[in-house]
């Protein structure tokens, strides 16, 4: 039970601000020596859980290509692509972005997007070019407002997206934690049930990308 | 067999000369720092399977110390300049676009792939990691093909990675440091703790209050851990399996999925998830901007979620 002294200190560390590398070490020991782990024994864990996720950040191999890319003007590109679109507006064209992440993420085509892979290089210049060409020049607060929300449609996509398709990590994941409590399903099954969210979290994203555009109006108007 | 440990040599080379170039950066102040933190980097993707447990835990403390003193430095190589930019896009046109498209198609096509390819009775690719092991295949073609493309000077991948990552900073490992705070909070007992608490001190009589307990919860749980797979297992364990499957005969499908993406709505809402500190670096955002375009969407899809496991989890 001491245990869970390790989640206070967490939230103590995020609220005061320190800097999350330090807070969560600190939650680790807390909730380890607390817990009766001995130190070396923690030490050990930690190194050994820390180098068994280095797959998570193979992500950051993508870099090189994106900078050589923004090097020869992928930004600037993606700009003039979507400044000639007329009729677009910011939360049209990001709906469109969410329309195909979510779209490709329910079919297992969760490379196709992704924020160093696609949303830094194209949807977040790509989403400021369409404010500019129909607001007219903007401040810093838009242009932090539009790539916010750029970043926001790529999660919201991918997450209620994944769990449709059925050999993803995430339907693996419950079917096994499942089993692990003696009950048993089929994949198909828990698929099938993360339709119904999708299908909210689309519809209620797609209003608040409608209120982005009409917050975005009102603010170039004044 | 290839395995992963390819890709993690071919990462951990990458850091290794990222440190190199930023030891050798006079513009930057704190170049020791930052060559310092990308060297210890490198060696955790080189010498992680050699350097032991405990090894390996000094290691991240090392990490840990450095990237959380505050003093990396944000470095600025050479890099072209907004006109020049502007000049070589109009020359390429929407060939630029192509080397960024042939990482996913790697990705995909190499997953289907190397599945079936056998040499001698056994798998080329350990069928385990054949996605990883396919992307960073699809990232290294492409950079070679946008290179020949642009015709970039050799040193250029590294020294724009380098502006990259060193935009990123200190929050580079965070994601992999949550991962290994799992760890440690597995080993000691802290889910099945959660569990306690919420199982038994709870007053859990009435299925709604179950159903309420079990979303928020995951919601909940999910923010403090930053990862919904973290929090899953606690409160299927606590309350899904032995309540609302248990005692009250809902639908186990419907109640693990609902449950996990109740998860989700908790990723989209905490600082701790490397799905909001990595955009947040990478587009060079204030803190919590990402989470406030996201929360509203986060909280109206919970509550939903609870309405449909009501609902659809029950539905006799």
């Amino acid at each position: 039970m001491l245990s869970l002294l390790g989640v206070p200190v967490l939230l103590f560390g995020l609220a005061a601000r320190l800097n999350p590398l330090l807070v969560v070490t600190a939650a680790a020991i807390v909730a380890g020596l607390a817990g009766g782990v001995p130190p070396f024994a923690l030490l050990a864990a930690f190194g050994k859980a820390f180098n068994d996720a280095r797959y998570i950040s193979v992500a950051f191999l993508i870099l090189p290509l994106i900078g050589v890319l923004e090097r020869g003007g992928l930004q600037a590109r993606a700009r003039v692509t979507v400044a000639r679109l007329r009729a677009l507006t910011v939360g049209r064209f990001l709906l469109a972005y969410l329309v195909l992440r979510q779209l490709t993420a329910a079919l297992g085509l969760l490379s196709l997007g992704g924020h160093a892979a696609m949303v830094r290089p194209l949807i977040a210049p790509m989403a400021e070019a369409v404010g500019d060409t129909y607001l007219g020049s903007g401040d810093e607060a838009r242009s932090v407002l539009i790539r916010a929300h750029a970043a926001a449609v790529d999660n919201v996509g991918a997450f209620f997206g994944e769990d449709i398709f059925v050999a993803l990590g995430s339907v693996l994941l419950i079917q096994a934690v499942l089993g692990q409590n003696h009950v048993v399903v089929e994949p198909i099954h828990v698929a099938f049930w993360a339709i119904p969210t999708a299908l909210v979290a689309f519809a209620v994203h797609a209003a608040r990308l409608a209120l982005l555009d009409r917050t975005l109006s009102r603010t170039a108007a004044r | 067999m290839i395995r992963v440990d390819v890709v993690y040599d071919v990462v951990g080379a990458m850091f290794a000369s990222i440190a190199a170039l930023s030891a050798m950066d006079r513009a930057n102040a704190r170049r020791g720092f930052n060559a310092a933190f990308w060297a210890l980097l490198a060696a955790a993707f080189l010498f992680g399977n050699v350097l032991g447990d405990l090894g390996n835990g000094v290691l991240v403390l090392m990490l840990v110390l450095i990237g959380g003193s505050g003093r990396l430095g944000r470095s600025h190589p050479a890099t072209t300049s907004e006109v020049e930019r502007e000049a070589v896009a109009a020359r390429h046109g929407p060939w630029l676009f192509a080397p960024l498209l042939i990482v996913p198609v790697v990705t995909v096509a190499g997953s289907f792939i190397f599945k079936a390819i056998r040499i001698g009775g056994a798998p080329l690719v350990d069928p385990g990691q054949v996605t990883v092991i396919s992307m960073a295949l699809g990232v290294l073609i492409a950079l070679g093909v946008a290179i020949g493309l642009l015709r970039a000077p050799p040193a250029a991948p590294l020294q724009e990675g380098r502006r990259l990552i060193d935009a990123v900073g200190w929050a580079a490992i965070l994601p992999q440091l949550l991962a290994a705070l799992g760890g440690v909070f597995a080993l000691a007992g802290v889910g099945r703790a959660v569990g306690d608490v919420f199982g038994h001190w709870l007053p859990l009589e009435a299925r709604i209050a179950a159903v309420a307990a079990y979303g928020l919860g995951m919601a909940a749980f999910t923010m403090i851990m930053g990862n919904a797979f973290a929090a899953l297992p606690v409160m299927v364990g606590a309350i899904g399996a032995p309540l609302l499957i248990g005692r009250f005969g809902g639908d186990a499908a419907a109640i693990g999925a609902l449950g996990m993406l109740c998860g989700y709505c908790g990723t989209l809402m905490t600082p701790m998830a490397a799905h909001n500190i990595v955009p947040t670096a990478l587009l060079g955002l204030p803190p919590g901007t990402v989470i406030r375009a996201q929360a509203p969407t986060a909280i109206v899809v919970l509550l939903a979620n609870l309405a449909l496991i009501s609902l659809l989890a029950f539905r006799s």
